[in-house]
């Protein structure tokens, strides 16, 4: 066995493929969002069609979407590696536990927050993903050039009410998973100072609270305003 | 005080086990918790039972052979030791529910009695540190910062207990491992073998079984002597610093 395969099937090597992937998956994040704030714009939806289009054309991006999915389905594949061990590490569990008292919720329930998210994720992918791939969409023009109409797509999928009522869950599962993971990714690659975690922590404290609520802003907007 | 115990009792390493109660009166509030089972288990052998088996032995709280999984928290409701746990924390007909250490790198021998040699073989492989052979060197011949001092001594406080790895809910041993890591890491005496020593004990946590880190924090709240999780990411610097640049293959 080399020692790079060595290194990454120890337990802090497996928890640091976790925290590059993750900390990869909250810069992906940012992105979706920063591009996504245009579904606010009220300008019938030209800007966030354009921009749909550059994300499925552009070759850097198609670059980065595959390490999103390299990403993804590494965080999943260690995480049930990971998840195995730890079950296995014990056997014969307590029959009366405080865990309350020593650790937050979400901390201890890292793959529960993260099934529910990865369920959520395939739906969603479904829903636009891959409609806006391979999916019999409208199209508009805009000038002289064709674009897909993924704005109406979405407006259309905002006006069912279970629908927005998903989203909004699972925003709130994703910010659970995030209040831990943030610090938690930094604290697994050993950055752990004096000075800078207390930043890490504010940050992710923060982070975890305004993506997923803007992020659930959205179907809330369109359902309230179409 | 009177108090009603639950106590996981297991005859040996291969028996299945399960929870026996007793009733036990005459509990004082200044009665450290083994003293209390002291009490129960006078009780028990007056009446010709066996008693009650649990790990104990400075009852100062420095050597870190007692344990006990009391009320749902290791060393029960302080972040103490069990020995120095007093029945003045618990309240008047309560009951208390006493369980072993529960980890798969830790067997049950007997009742509440566990094999932490997991934790020994760990310290083990991190193998030896160099010194320098002759006459006995001078005090202060190497300096070293206070504020290096300090943090070796803080990571040097821990006893070896296991209450983090029973808080732990991956049954995982890295606050110990860590402790043990940057103990020796961060002295000038220690830097010799600081590579091959964080990967041997690394390696040696895993070959053990137990689980990963969560980083959930459990362990620290739980220490009886404070251990810091800082330790943890040092330990991964040290680890990750070590695979990258030494010359182990």
């Amino acid at each position: 066995m080399s020692w790079v395969t060595k290194t990454l099937k120890s337990t802090l090597g497996r928890k640091l493929i976790m925290a590059l992937t993750g900390l990869f998956l909250i810069l992906f994040l940012t992105g979706h969002l920063a591009g996504n704030i245009q579904l606010f714009f009220n300008d019938g939806g030209q800007a966030f069609n354009i921009y749909a289009k550059f994300m499925t054309s552009n070759p850097i991006v198609k670059l980065l979407s595959y390490l999103t999915y390299i990403s993804v389905m590494g965080h999943v594949a260690y995480s049930i590696m990971l998840g195995q061990l730890n079950k296995a590490a014990r056997p014969i569990g307590y029959a009366q536990s405080g865990a309350s008292t020593n650790s937050t919720w979400a901390s201890r329930n890292m793959g529960i927050l993260g099934t529910v998210i990865l369920v959520f994720l395939a739906g969603h992918m479904y829903s636009f993903w891959y409609q806006m791939h391979w999916g019999g969409i409208p199209t508009v023009m805009y000038g002289t050039e064709e674009y897909k109409d993924l704005y109406t797509v979405v407006q259309l999928a905002f006006q069912q009410t279970w629908m927005v009522a998903l989203y909004v869950i699972a925003m709130g599962f994703l910010g659970f998973h995030l209040s831990h993971g943030f610090s938690s990714a930094f604290q697994s690659l050993g950055l752990n100072h004096v000075k800078y975690s207390p930043a890490i922590k504010a940050i992710g404290n923060l982070y975890c609270i305004v993506v997923p609520a803007l992020f659930a802003a959205m179907p809330l907007y369109i359902y309230f305003t179409s | 005080m009177q108090l009603t115990l639950k106590i996981w009792r297991q005859k040996n390493a291969s028996d299945k086990g399960g929870f026996a109660t007793y009733p036990v009166n005459h509990v004082s509030k200044d009665m450290s918790f083994l003293e209390m089972l002291d009490v129960l288990n006078e009780e028990l052998t007056e009446k010709g039972e066996d008693p009650v088996h649990f790990d104990h032995d400075c009852r100062e709280g420095i050597c870190g052979t007692c344990s006990l999984y009391i009320n749902g928290k290791p060393h029960g409701p302080l972040q103490t030791t069990t020995c120095q746990l007093h029945m003045r924390s618990f309240n008047d007909g309560e009951t208390i529910t006493i369980e072993p250490w529960r980890a798969k790198a830790f067997p049950v021998l007997k009742d509440l009695v566990v094999d932490r040699g997991a934790l020994d073989r760990i310290i083990q492989a991190g193998g030896y540190v160099n010194v320098n052979t002759g006459g006995v060197p001078d005090a202060n011949e190497i300096p070293i910062p206070k504020t290096i001092a300090e943090l070796a001594m803080d990571a040097a406080q821990c006893i070896g207990c296991g209450a983090c790895v029973a808080a732990c809910k991956n049954a995982s041993a890295m606050l110990f491992t860590s402790a043990k890591v940057s103990q020796l890491a961060l002295l000038p005496q220690g830097r010799v073998e600081r590579k091959t020593r964080a990967e041997k004990m690394v390696a040696q946590m895993d070959s053990e079984g137990f689980g990963a880190c969560t980083n959930t924090g459990a362990c620290e709240a739980e220490c009886p002597k404070g251990i810091s999780i800082t330790n943890i990411a040092r330990m991964n610097r040290e680890y990750f610093s070590a695979v990258i640049s030494s010359d182990n293959l």
